[in-house]
């Protein structure tokens, strides 16, 4: 972590990366959601519907992941200093945003020919929806602090305080009764069939990678103005 | 029910945002490069 402390040691190594993480994620993500469309049977129970599991996994778990991501940064700032972690956390909200606002959607849609209705305000839905705003509440607060030329502090306790979220989303199908279903695939092993659980795998991997190009076009995009209002204000100042 | 309608409608929104994303991305990185490139170059 501290070897990528230096902009410049970064920007070297995100270049070549986002390149590829771009290519990467755009061949794993299509050919796993073209296989989900044509090549798996459909579901005894759900029918054809179970298709919308190849995105809405991925989305769910870019979702908490990026809530992840943004904790480690802040938890990296506030200890550790880090000179990136806070451009890092404001680089992954926008990501995490979108793909919690994916998984909402998706599990509407999902949800209307399985469960009979498009919402239900139970632990689950619930928790993913206050995940959504706490990303909303994020973009707001760093980028107030920013324009107030601020350190980000304030944003990286808030994202250290909203991880609380991250546990009760997990377990929420635990603790509440709900309309969604319990967790189907664990660590050890998984309760669906192969063969409608292989294509899985490459939108995970796809949409990760391109979750994770996002987040360094953001990061190098920061950077990039950064340079600009440092040269601008030397430029004022001669 | 014809489940068809909801798997494209859910594929189409997963697209279109993600690629919303991307492009945004893409096209605020370029543009702050760009910025940055030439004010060096000044």
């Amino acid at each position: 972590m501290h070897a990528l402390a230096n902009p410049a040691r970064f920007l070297r190594l995100a270049r070549p990366v986002t390149t590829w993480l771009l290519l990467i994620g755009l061949v794993l993500a299509v050919a796993g959601m073209a296989a989900g469309l044509t090549l798996t049977p459909p579901d005894y129970l759900q029918g054809e519907t179970v298709r919308i599991l190849y995105i809405h996994v991925p989305s769910a778990w870019l979702g908490m992941a990026g809530w992840l991501g943004i904790a480690a940064a802040s938890l990296s700032q506030l200890v550790w200093r880090h000179p990136l972690a806070a451009v890092g956390g404001r680089a992954v909200a926008p990501a995490g945003a979108t793909f919690a606002a994916v998984c909402l959607v998706t599990g509407s849609i999902w949800g209307r020919p399985t469960w009979g209705t498009w919402w239900e305000w139970d632990g689950r839905l619930t928790s993913m929806l206050v995940l959504f705003f706490l990303y909303l509440g994020y973009i707001a607060l760093a980028s107030a602090e920013r324009e107030r030329g601020g350190e980000g502090r304030i944003a990286a306790i808030y994202g250290l305080v909203g991880a609380v979220n991250l546990p009760i989303i997990h377990y929420s199908v635990l603790w509440w009764r709900t309309l969604h279903q319990g967790e189907s695939i664990g660590l050890t092993g998984s309760t669906i069939d192969n063969s409608i659980l292989w294509p899985l795998p490459l939108t995970m991997i796809g949409f990760t990678c391109l979750f994770g190009a996002a987040v360094l076009m953001r990061m190098r995009a920061e950077l990039a103005e950064a340079k600009v209002e440092a040269r601008m204000r030397r430029m004022g100042a001669a | 029910m014809n489940p068809w309608p909801f798997v494209i409608g859910a594929y189409l929104v997963a697209i279109v945002l993600t690629a919303t994303l991307l492009v945004w991305s893409f096209t605020s990185m370029r543009r702050a490069e760009a910025a940055a490139d030439s004010i060096r170059r000044k």
